[in-house]
């Protein structure tokens, strides 16, 4: 049972940060602490895109110059930060392995659409507390009661 | 005649970059604009330019076929392809219509609504907005859906938190829109994730390709769709997932409201049909078993439920909103019919729906405008003081109730049709049920409007004070397109009816998204 969560070791820390994240934002009365549990729930997605990116033993994605040129320095670098001797016996032959570069360039659009929404969702906040003069869900439950019975004001 | 040679070529062959791509950068023009009146004109201009695209678009699809657009000359599945096709180009020229429509009612309304120095970047945010609703339909790449249905969202949370200026609970409705909303863009990201990770593509026809060859895939494709639904369900309002929707609707400013009702939740049942029945296919046993067992039964109940919520409302605004839920319905019904004719009839009722609600929400601002009225019980006499308000009003109101010669009533036909067909006569004592609720909580507004007495003001009944004629116009012009649907007058009802059936005709026969060309 371990060995399954050891190998799969990613996929359990991004469960583990959905459900966490999910969890905040329906548990949590507070506006700020929602947007917190929002945010976690979003970097999970994230680390599951970069996740699935990753080819096992594959190098990172940019062209390496075998015969000559300055890029060929690199090489070495490359093959020791994709990790180990599989990866250098690709290297070495014709045929390069590399990890998927899409998810994560899908994935710096996301990161920005993320900040986005969390700057709207802060901004909104600091406008409830100027009107609402609290951020808690319960207390602007409690004031809109009254609004609520007593119509809009003219 | 042949309307198609009026076009300029090159708009038609640019068109599907040209009308995202104008408003987004519109859009950003707009924000820095100093004057309120500039940034309206220049709202109302692209909106124009973009119906007139639409609509040459939509003919060109008519008479010669589905288009694609390679953006930048990267040819799918690699670059991202914008496919104009039967069942994007009607919903394309809805959206735009629709925001000529209510650029021209914000005239009057956002000066009552809006407060002055936030005008200008309304209308900005409302450019946005419909950039990504139109970048929502016409693109044919998966990961570009989630980029433009975040771009629509997030300057819609914006423009719902504009209405804070006439009523404070507009900010905490647009909060709440902003976590659901934002969970509902993540979930359908997650799917996309679990549908990469199973076909290695993010282009939709490429995607629907390998998924037919795979027989409807894996585990991680079955996942995928889960999560694709609930993250389309969750900006469409389907039934439990639409608590959002009443708050945002009834709070926003009335353009805002109009927009959204008329676009934002067809654009997302749009993308609906466009994954159950393209992407994937309805012959994967996952995918029959959530059109069978999941979308029917939260559309039935949806239907049901909210429409009794709807009667119990005081705020008028509340009462239309539920009504959208409840409508939200019928289309997920005309769904999960998953035949032809159920598919046309539910897309046809996603046109009229947008045009008769719109309707609705553009009288209900004027009333607001003119008597800074919302409440059931405040429309007493409202005949007398508004009468060609609520003439309007009262036109959109029979259509969607379903009254003979209105285009409520010819999407209901089609729809009862399609599941007395299928033999789903329960289906067909839901829909006349919730009709009946819908003359319920329709009629509590009309009779009130028709056989109140005007209240007294000062100790005299109050006067008759039409609303302006910027208003009027656009809300006449929608009970007239309806009446006109109704009983296809100039042939609009036939249009809109082989408009669905094109669609349906598109949804049901395989593989011509896209690639196809």
């Amino acid at each position: 049972m371990f060995s399954v969560i050891f190998e799969q070791y990613n996929y359990a820390v991004v469960i583990i940060l959905m459900m966490t994240g999910l969890y905040v934002v329906f548990a949590s009365r507070n506006l700020i602490k929602k947007l917190v549990g929002l945010s976690i729930f979003q970097t999970s997605v994230f680390l599951l895109y970069i996740t699935i990116g990753k080819v096992a033993g594959g190098q990172p994605p940019i062209v390496v110059d075998s015969h000559g040129g300055d890029h060929a320095a690199l090489e070495p670098v490359l093959v020791a930060a994709a990790g180990g001797e599989k990866a250098a016996s690709y290297a070495a032959g014709h045929d390069v392995l590399y990890s998927n570069p899409l998810p994560h360039v899908l994935i710096l659009t996301a990161i920005v659409v993320g900040v986005a929404t969390l700057a709207i969702g802060l901004s909104l906040v600091v406008r409830i507390r100027e009107v609402y003069g609290t951020i808690e869900e319960d207390g602007i439950d409690m004031l809109d009661y009254q609004y609520n019975l007593e119509g809009v004001e003219d | 005649m042949d309307i198609l040679s009026l076009f300029p070529a090159w708009l038609l062959e640019q068109g599907p970059s040209f009308i995202v791509v104008l408003p987004l950068l519109m859009g950003a023009i707009t924000a820095i604009l100093p004057s309120r009146t500039l940034a309206w004109w220049v709202s109302l201009v692209v909106a124009l330019l973009c119906t007139v695209t639409a609509f040459g678009l939509l003919l060109q699809v008519y008479s010669e076929g589905a288009s694609l657009y390679t953006m930048g000359g990267w040819d799918p599945p690699h670059g991202i392809s914008l496919v104009i096709d039967a069942l994007s180009a009607p919903v394309l020229l809805l959206i735009a219509a629709m925001a000529v429509v209510t650029v021209i009612y914000a005239m009057p309304a956002t000066i009552a609504e809006v407060e002055p120095k936030k005008r200008a970047p309304f209308y900005a945010a409302f450019l946005l907005c419909f950039a990504g609703l139109v970048g929502m339909v016409v693109t044919g790449d998966a990961f570009n859906v989630f980029v433009f249905l975040e771009v629509s969202s997030i300057s819609t949370y914006a423009l719902v938190a504009m209405g804070a200026a006439r009523d404070r609970r507009a900010l905490s409705a647009a909060y709440n829109y902003l976590i659901m909303g934002s969970i509902g863009a993540t979930f359908f990201v997650i799917g996309l994730g679990f549908m990469f990770m199973e076909t290695g593509t993010l282009n939709m026809a490429d995607m629907s390709r390998i998924l037919a060859d795979l027989d409807g895939g894996s585990r991680v494709a079955k996942v995928g769709f889960g999560f694709i639904i609930i993250g389309l369900g969750l900006k469409l309002a389907m039934f439990p997932l639409h608590t959002w929707l009443p708050g945002a609707y009834a709070y926003a400013p009335t353009k805002v409201t109009v927009f959204l009702a008329s676009t934002a939740t067809k654009a997302a049942l749009y993308l609906l049909f466009r994954f159950t029945f393209t992407v994937f296919d309805p012959s994967f046993d996952y995918v029959a078993v959530v059109l069978k067992y999941v979308l029917i039964g939260l559309g039935v109940v949806g239907m049901v439920f909210a429409s009794l919520q709807a009667i119990f409302q005081t705020d008028a605004r509340r009462t239309l909103a539920y009504s959208s839920v409840a409508q939200v319905g019928y289309m997920l019904l005309g769904i999960s019919l998953a035949t032809a004719a159920g598919m046309a009839a539910g897309y046809l009722h996603l046109l009229n729906h947008a045009i008769i609600k719109g309707g609705l929400f553009l009288a209900m601002g004027a009333f607001w405008y003119r008597f800074g009225i919302t409440r059931v019980e405040d429309f007493n006499g409202l005949s007398k003081t508004m009468p060609w308000t609520m003439g309007a009003f009262m036109v959109s109101a029979l259509s969607l109730i379903g009254v003979p010669f209105t285009a409520g009533f010819v999407s209901k036909v089609n729809l009862t049709i399609a599941a007395a067909d299928k033999g789903w006569w329960w289906a067909v004592g839901v829909i006349v049920v919730t009709s009946v609720l819908a003359i319920i909580y329709i009629g509590r507004i009309l009779l009130a409007a028709y056989f109140g007495s005007p209240p007294l003001i000062d100790g005299e009944p109050a006067k008759r004070n039409e609303a302006p004629i910027m208003m009027l116009v656009p809300m006449w012009f929608l009970a007239l397109l309806s009446i006109a649907v109704g009983s296809n007058v100039l042939g609009l009802g036939d249009g809109f009816v082989l408009a669905s059936e094109r669609a349906a005709e598109l949804l049901t026969g395989q593989s011509s998204i896209g690639m196809g060309g």
